[in-house]
């Protein structure tokens, strides 16, 4: 994909779009990565003074306070509701939102499909770690069968909830997405012991700025960054990696699924 | 319509009235009995006769709908949208969160009767709920009881510029009769454009951020951001509350109603008067803030017998028997599942309080 073929030269110094504040996301999530590639498009692109964040519910709820730009809090799930009143009085702005997958795949699905549905000059980033973080480690609509959750403690039964949801393809799903990606943002075991490749981050990076710009162009873009919770999968941080690349990944695949206006391929 | 002289209904002339005022967003979600609002924008948005009119959309639930809402009236637009009692239930939601970010937005339940799905006749059950928040965490509310069809068409200028001063959501309770009632009204004047105001999320310039969020994980902040809201709802309180007063100098008995009960007592009032039983109104226009104190001053100047009328099984007689502070003899009196009361119904229960 020419987007990880990309070379990526660190940016020296604050970026103007982030505010400074240390974040309080644990280690080795990957929160904290996208933070940081938000703000890098952003500053790429000169957008932070026509850009309203809406904060969702969750682990990105206080995403806020990192990214130095105006922000509207929504409801539970209902960030793409509240971003497309934005756009529909003022869509000279460019409005995006963090959600988890508690957030955009559970309680927040009918906000996200319909937006999708209608295809809002919007950009939703979902970051599925396949748990509930910021409540402590409950069953997501992510979470794959087998996994133990303090709300699935004998490991998820699809008999009884059914099996994982992929937001991904549901949102592809539909004929108006104008931009929809996974992407597996974790740093992801080599053949090589104790050597991971960030491949992910950088083909992260050039996603944000493709969502941006998709919105620019009217389209509603969705990206999902498949991620880890160490803290709630009670693994260590690398071991983590080494779960999401094993299981997490071939459920979600990462890839493009749509692209109307070809950013992908420039 | 750019014609001033109508023949509407409620629901249409609370449509037209909202434009007036350079409504600049609706977010609809069909509920009977106010989908006479949203049809009535939606032929409005098509023929762009008003042009601070940029967008209708139908939302494909309530939550959507508010949650639209909020997003608009963060960016400092005038928005909007209406409902009925189930439906009122679940914008509930979002007006917590909208109280809670200090958002300026316009809700409008037509009251239709009963818990549940009940039925589409009118009621005024959703008084406690409109009243005193019925979303999670305590905020302030403001509710207006328009009692006409001008009265509804003139209360969304009146709702935006109190939600817009005080930065709060605005409640415009009516009920399924005023919402299907025709009367002849003159509608309000087209207001001036307004400005997006400082406070809005329009994109940071410079270091100015606005961040518009009911988050305040320190418990401190959370208490200085509840103080400030119960300040909001005491100066609310002080400055506010809106009553009429009808024929109330000399009466031995007054009756309590808003909306359209109002009406019905007013009837009831020329009986009475034709009887030689001096009756007379006291008729809250606004719910919330409670006229308590002006009610009070009626009780204090020797009016001691007090009669509510409400479409429910009781609720502003709580609000009444609060301000009367035991100095009034308080009776209520109501019909429930969409039935109104007859005026032999009320002519009885106030000659029944003067024996």
């Amino acid at each position: 994909m020419s987007a990880a073929a990309e070379v990526y030269v660190p940016k020296l110094g604050a970026l103007t779009a982030l505010t400074g504040t240390p974040t309080h996301y644990c280690a080795g999530c990957e929160h904290g990565t996208l933070t940081r590639l938000i703000a890098k498009a952003i500053d790429e692109l000169e957008i932070r003074e026509r850009t309203v964040m809406v904060s969702s519910v969750g682990c990105s709820v206080l995403a806020h306070e990192y990214l130095n730009v105006d922000a509207v809090q929504a409801p539970h799930g209902r960030a793409p509701a509240v971003m497309a009143g934005i756009k529909r009085v003022r869509p000279d702005l460019l409005t995006f939102a963090v959600q988890g997958d508690g957030d955009a795949a559970s309680i927040g699905l009918l906000e996200l499909l319909y937006a999708a549905n209608r295809g809002e000059p919007i950009t939703v980033f979902l970051v599925n770690n396949a748990i509930y973080g910021m409540t402590g480690g409950q069953m997501a609509p992510t979470t794959p069968i087998g996994m133990v959750t303090t709300t699935s403690p004998s490991g998820r039964d699809a008999t009884s909830t059914g099996p994982p949801i992929d937001a991904t393809r549901l949102v592809a799903g539909f004929e108006r997405p104008a931009y929809v990606k996974r992407v597996f943002l974790p740093i992801a075991p080599t053949p090589i012991p104790r050597v991971y490749n960030a491949r992910g981050a950088l083909e992260g990076a050039a996603s944000v700025r493709h969502a941006f710009e998709v919105q620019e162009r009217g389209g509603f873009a969705f990206v999902e960054f498949v991620s880890t919770c160490s803290v709630n999968w009670k693994l260590g941080i690398l071991d983590a990696k080494r779960y999401a690349a094993d299981v997490l990944r071939p459920l979600f695949p990462p890839g493009v699924y749509r692209d109307r206006f070809g950013v992908e391929g420039r | 319509m750019t014609d001033d002289r109508a023949f509407l209904k409620g629901n249409e002339a609370l449509a037209y009235g909202a434009l007036r005022t350079g409504l600049n967003a609706y977010f609809a979600y069909p509920i009977t009995p106010s989908s006479e609002i949203p049809e009535t924008l939606a032929a409005e948005f098509d023929r762009r006769s008003y042009p601070a009119f940029r967008t209708f959309l139908q939302a494909a639930s309530e939550l959507e709908a508010i949650s639209m809402v909020i997003g608009a009236a963060a960016t400092g637009a005038k928005a909007m949208t209406a409902t009925s009692g189930p439906g009122f239930s679940l914008k509930q939601e979002g007006l917590s969160y909208a109280a809670g970010m200090e958002l300026p937005m316009l809700i409008v339940d037509v009251n239709r009767a009963g818990p549940g799905l009940g039925n589409l006749g009118p009621e005024q059950s959703d008084y406690f709920q409109a009243t005193r928040g019925g979303g999670h965490g305590g905020y302030p509310t403001i509710v207006l009881a328009p009692a006409s069809v001008p009265e509804m068409a003139a209360f969304p200028a009146l709702g935006f510029d109190l939600a817009f001063e005080y930065r709060t959501p605005v409640t415009v309770l009516a009920d399924a009769f005023l919402g299907q009632l025709k009367e002849d009204l003159v509608l309000p004047d087209v207001a001036a454009p307004v400005y997006a105001p400082e406070w809005a999320a329009t994109g940071a310039r410079g270091a100015t951020r606005h961040v518009l969020s009911s988050l305040h994980l320190e418990l401190a902040d959370q208490s200085r951001h509840s103080h400030h809201l119960r300040e909001k709802r005491d100066r609310i309180a002080a400055r506010e509350p809106r009553a009429e007063e009808f024929e109330t100098d000399d009466a031995e008995v007054v009756f309590v109603a808003y909306g359209i009960c109002a009406r019905l007592a007013r009837r009831a009032i020329r009986l009475l008067r034709a009887r030689s039983v001096r009756a007379g109104l006291f008729r809250p226009i606004t719910l919330a803030p409670f006229p308590a104190d002006r009610l009070r001053r009626l009780v204090a100047a020797g009016r001691s017998k007090l009669l509510v009328v409400e479409l429910n099984a009781g609720q502003m007689v709580d609000d009444v028997r609060l301000a009367a502070a035991g100095g009034a003899d308080v009776r209520s009196v109501g019909e429930m599942g969409g039935l109104l009361p007859g005026s032999g119904d009320l002519v009885r229960a106030a000659e029944a309080m003067l024996r």
